[in-house]
């Protein structure tokens, strides 16, 4: 568990936080921009101090002002990956690198320099200066880095926030792979939802420096109770595997909990681990089946909630699928004008269609 | 011709020997209050700067008077030395060193300041997370980022030393072998209209001079990179 309780004024708003975040897999602390994220994340690896606070991670103490107790930051072991890769511009990228490894003691030494440059896929920037590299390399020597210094944490302040979109494509797998590869926890702060929605296991929605609500990517996406980004963003994220593929039409069958949906083939094999993101925008709803659509996944599923959306003219109601037994559901999000709600007469409890137009596979 | 040779020789190996002590102890003790400088937010930070600053803008002998007085047998610098048991400073090569010190600061103090200021917080931050403590920080991360401005203060601070007559004159007189630098002995030579020995010691300076000038500004930011060392110490490859 990483467990912080941090309270520190900041100008607009105040830091006002109790966390409780698992030791394993990415968390996303997720929010507007000046909500507090990084302050946090800053609390966290011991670069500014809360205080009265308390910051416990894996069982070790980093900062309890009640026993007087703060660990230093290059006492604690933790990575961070600031939004600049704020790399040591004396060294080249093979010192950045081994800087933080070779202050380790021998035995505290669980992740090697070589799998730090393997996960980040860096092997020929080695004996480059930094100075020639571009943004998303640098970035990725600035995770390596950090990786080499075995963190039980490894923090990461919107590292894909000051990258083109052609970067972002670039870094954000190898991102993705880190914490299965590495077994390593990460804290990712982010205020793009598509970066939480692909990273993300468990998020912490923060505004104005209070978190408003956590709980596993699945589940938090699909509240409707929550300010999360309306509009284009909304949607939900869904955990299942490759159930079958349709070699002659190069098409794949994707299975969630309590549905399935027939996708192009991404290339994996059946029973391979997927994450899907079915967008609000691209779900529309029907009372019946609609045998003559060239819509082909159309899942039964029964209204959950339905609230507003960030325009007047539409609505966003959640759906739960049928599942075959019991709790085996999925959530749904789907965006239909009020129009539309009111003459289908949705309320919760209704049986509809979900008419799925698109899904993306995420990983 | 011979006598007023070694007379000459001697006074380039004092002038050279001040300008070494001076430079050293400079950079000791300009290094610290350049980092104070460069990341305190005390109030005392403007005044301190202004302080430093002073002698760019005193004339030498303005500086060296107040320096005779406080140093002198009932000045307060004196009385000190006199009680433990030092001796007084004026007139002597360590009175020449205090004096040469506080007039060349602002030298090796500012470029050093602004150097530790454009290396900045972030990259010391990432070291932190990176297991180095404060001095490890300073010695790895901070004094390799500001290297050029080290280099910039040392060799300002050097020439800076050699280069003065105001203060050394009223600090320092004209002892041979103890306090007669270049710059005296160029005067004494034109005192005595002794021109072509003058010439020798004046073109020596304004050679070396403009040698160091322009040994700091082709130390650009590149040029300064080339012969930089890694944090082992090891050089480049």
């Amino acid at each position: 568990m990483i467990e912080a309780t941090l309270r520190l004024p900041r100008g607009a708003f105040t830091l006002d936080v109790a966390l409780a975040l698992p030791a394993r897999g990415v968390s996303a602390l997720f929010g507007p921009s000046g909500c507090g994220k990084t302050t946090l994340l800053r609390c966290l690896a011991g670069l500014e101090r809360a205080p009265g606070g308390r910051v416990v991670v894996d069982g070790q103490t980093w900062q309890d002002d009640a026993a007087n107790l703060f660990v230093p930051t290059h006492r604690r072991a933790v990575g961070v990956v600031f939004q600049e890769a704020s790399l040591f511009e004396h060294l080249d990228v093979r010192a950045n690198v081994e800087f933080g490894w070779k202050r380790l003691a021998p035995s505290q030494r669980r992740v090697s320099v070589d799998d730090a440059i393997a996960w980040t896929g860096i092997e020929p920037l080695l004996q480059r200066s930094t100075a020639g590299l571009s943004g998303g390399e640098r970035q990725r020597v600035a995770i390596a880095r950090a990786l080499a210094v075995s963190p039980r944490v490894l923090l990461m302040d919107e590292p894909l926030a000051a990258l083109d979109a052609a970067r972002k494509a670039e870094i954000l797998p190898a991102i993705e792979r880190l914490n299965e590869l590495s077994g390593i926890t990460i804290v990712y702060v982010s205020h793009a939802i598509s970066e939480v929605a692909r990273l993300a296991d468990h998020v912490v929605l923060m505004d104005a420096g209070k978190a408003l609500a956590a709980g596993a990517v699945g589940d938090l996406l699909s509240r409707l109770d929550l300010p999360l980004p309306p509009g284009e963003d909304a949607g939900v994220v869904l955990r299942g595997e490759v159930g079958a593929l349709d070699a002659p039409w190069h098409m794949a069958r994707l299975d969630v909990p309590g549905a399935s949906f027939w996708t192009r083939d991404p290339g994996l094999p059946v029973g391979h681990r997927i994450r899907l993101r079915v967008l609000a925008r691209d779900v529309s709803l029907s009372l019946v089946e609609q045998p003559g659509s060239s819509i082909v996944n159309q899942i039964p599923a029964t209204v959950d909630a339905i609230a507003d959306d960030a325009h007047p003219s539409q609505v966003l109601v959640r759906v739960r699928t049928h599942g075959g037994s019991g709790e085996d559901t999925s959530a749904l999000l789907a965006r239909v004008t009020r129009r539309s709600a009111q003459a289908l007469a949705l309320a919760p409890g209704l049986g509809v269609w979900a008419m799925v137009k698109s899904v993306a596979l995420l990983d | 011709m011979d006598a007023e040779f070694a007379a000459d020789l001697q006074a380039v190996a004092l002038t050279l020997k001040l300008a070494f002590v001076v430079t050293g102890l400079l950079l000791a003790l300009g290094t610290p209050l350049a980092w104070w400088l460069a990341h305190t937010r005390s109030r005392w930070k403007a005044p301190l700067a202004a302080v430093i600053a002073l002698p760019l803008v005193l004339p030498p002998t303005v500086l060296g008077f107040y320096l005779l007085m406080l140093m002198g047998p009932h000045g307060w610098v004196g009385e000190a030395t006199q009680a433990l048991g030092i001796g007084l400073l004026p007139f002597s090569f360590a009175g020449l060193v205090v004096a040469s010190m506080l007039y060349s600061m602002p030298f090796v103090v500012q470029p050093l300041q602004t150097a530790f200021e454009a290396v900045g917080a972030r990259p010391l931050e990432a070291a932190a997370t990176l297991r180095a403590g404060p001095w490890d920080r300073f010695a790895h991360v901070a004094l390799p980022l500001a290297r050029r401005g080290a280099i910039t203060a040392a060799v300002l601070g050097f020439a800076h030393t050699v280069g003065e007559f105001g203060v050394v004159l009223m600090i320092g007189g004209n002892i041979p072998g103890a306090t007669r630098v270049i710059s005296t002995q160029l005067y004494n030579h034109v005192e005595a209209l002794e021109y072509p020995a003058a010439h020798r010691l004046a073109a020596l300076l304004l050679v070396f001079s403009f040698a160091v000038l322009l040994g700091v500004y082709r130390l650009g930011p590149r040029g300064a990179a080339v012969a930089s060392p890694t944090a082992d110490g090891a050089p480049r490859p």
